[in-house]
């Protein structure tokens, strides 16, 4: 977008519009395709079958079997039920959880409450690049372990885990292995059983999807309980009337995004590398995350010296969105648990800057925004008392 | 979440930078806690002749600095003094509730800038009546 009314959006991935194809193919389905799935009369045998269609839209996405695929409300819903079905289901067999330090809050905070009713749960650390160790997932296993539960991609950094060692790990020792592929999903390749996945999580809203709308991929094998109970709906897994256009939605979503993979990737990729050159040429600024095993869409930096949320107010000002990792932008003023679990002091987290590309970003953006980044960056080290004199204008 | 005075002052900060021969000069907070507010006065016939700044933090931080450091421009050294943290918050028009703390850094560093004068002009420290532990090193 050009002109005056230029508005930049760099935060994809916390989460995208829904795309014009999506949108169309959901609006019957909110007025006159409004039959309950679970009715016998035909206008709710239309809903069933778009839902049906759903199921194979993502099963196909993901190298899965449709009856391996469960809507839910949404990627924290997803992550919720599988670890919490997987630990209550199997509880006999033991009562420890392997999982990592820079998960999203989805997995921490239900980790955290599972260890108030009785779970023991090793937290893996990582390197610094944000990155677990298929070692220490390993090492990690004992005899009372019953789920491995580790991202596929970091929502923060960009960090692509090496899942499928993992999972062959998990496999080869008899453990469920559950991966949160929210950010991973629609974006890279996913195969669950080239990955030995036994449950996956997915959202709708990352890949250009409607909020609110979601899927858990549970595999044949896996045991685990519902976390929603009530009616019959998602085969007895998953009560509750099933949100039909919702679901038209991340089923159509994620086939174009799978279908355009190839070459969407490839382009996002290029201007994030344009992004990162750019960026770093600005002194004392640092790459956080993989540099190779990365996100084709994630930039995440630290600069010195000063503080993100500055950052972030005055990239707005200049009409571009973007998210850091900062203490002072959060509710909570924690700084990143994933920058802190990768070594970084709290000092140098609080002046991070993720910037996600999309589907809509150009090269021009990218001009647009190094610019600003750079100037924005100066007038803030020309205000902090961390400066140094040589980096002062 | 922030009002339209303190993106003002945000970006287009007053009295921003430092003075070379300060007559006092005030230093609070830590990087850790993503916040450091420094403030620098020059002292004449007991008036706040000059005041500078210069701030790491958030919006709010440097929104206070900037606030605080016009309310004291120009004022006698105990007016200074007095200035509460409430009062800068309340003429930027409300800070958010979480953001309270950098009004209070401001306040804070005012207080260490005029002690650092009136330590090197031979005169006894004036005491502090807040406890805001947190932010002094």
């Amino acid at each position: 977008m050009t002109g005056d009314n230029r508005f930049i959006y760099m935060d994809n991935a916390a989460t995208t519009p829904a795309r014009k194809e999506v949108v169309e193919a959901m609006l019957p389905y909110m007025s006159e395709n409004f039959g309950n799935p679970s009715s016998l009369y035909g206008i709710a045998k239309k809903s069933a079958e778009a839902v049906d269609n759903a199921r194979a839209q993502v099963a196909s996405a993901i190298g899965a079997s449709p009856k391996e695929i469960y809507f839910t409300s949404g990627g924290t819903e997803a992550d919720n039920w599988a670890i919490k079905g997987a630990a209550f289901a199997n509880r006999d067999k033991g009562n420890h959880i392997i999982t990592s330090q820079v998960e999203h809050h989805a997995v921490l905070h239900t980790t955290e409450w599972l260890e108030k009713q009785g779970f023991e749960v090793t937290y893996l650390p990582v390197d610094k690049y944000g990155m677990v160790s298929p070692e220490d997932v390993r090492e990690a296993i004992t005899d009372r372990t019953i789920l491995v539960t580790i991202m596929m991609a970091n929502n923060e950094i960009g960090t692509i885990m090496p899942i499928a060692e993992i999972g062959k790990i998990a496999r080869e020792m008899g453990v469920l292995f559950h991966t949160d592929a929210v950010q991973a999903a629609g974006h890279i390749q996913v195969d669950v059983n080239e990955l030995n996945i036994d449950m996956l999580s997915i959202s709708g809203h990352k890949f250009r999807g409607p909020k609110g709308t979601g899927v858990l991929y549970i595999g044949k094998m896996a045991k685990i309980d519902p976390l929603m109970h009530g009616g019959a709906q998602e085969r007895h897994r998953r009560a509750g009337t099933e949100n039909v256009p919702g679901i038209v939605g991340i089923g159509k979503a994620l086939e174009l995004a799978v279908a355009e993979m190839d070459s969407e990737s490839k382009r996002i990729a290029g201007l994030r590398d344009i992004l990162i050159q750019k960026i770093l040429e600005i002194p004392k600024t640092h790459l956080n995350g993989h540099p190779e095993m990365r996100l084709p869409n994630n930039v995440n930096v630290v600069f010195e010296y000063i503080e993100g949320e500055s950052i972030l107010l005055m990239l707005n000002r200049r009409a571009i969105c973007a998210s850091t990792g900062s203490a002072c932008s959060s509710k909570s003023l924690d700084p990143s648990h994933v920058l802190m679990a990768c070594g970084l002091p709290p000092e140098i987290i609080h002046g991070s800057l993720r910037l996600t590309i999309g589907h809509d970003t150009t090269e021009d953006d990218i001009d647009y925004v190094v610019e600003n980044v750079r100037g924005v960056v100066q007038k803030l080290r020309n205000m902090s008392p961390l400066t140094p004199p040589e980096l002062r204008e | 979440m922030y009002g339209e005075k303190v993106m003002d002052h945000f970006e287009n900060p007053r009295n921003q930078g430092t003075i070379e021969d300060a007559d006092g000069i005030g230093e609070v907070g830590n990087p850790q806690c993503g916040d450091i507010m420094k403030i620098y006065i020059k002292v004449s016939d007991d008036i706040i002749e000059d005041v500078k700044f210069q701030t790491f933090g958030c919006g709010a931080a440097i929104a206070s600095s900037s606030m605080a450091t016009e309310m004291i421009k120009g004022k006698p050294v105990k007016e200074a003094w007095d200035l509460s943290n409430k009062a800068v918050a309340d003429a930027l028009e409300g800070l958010p509730p979480q953001k309270l703390h950098c009004s209070v850094l401001a306040e804070e560093a005012i207080h260490k800038a005029i002690n650092d004068y009136r330590t090197r002009n031979g005169l006894e420290p004036w005491e502090e009546t807040g406890g805001h532990s947190h932010h002094s090193n």
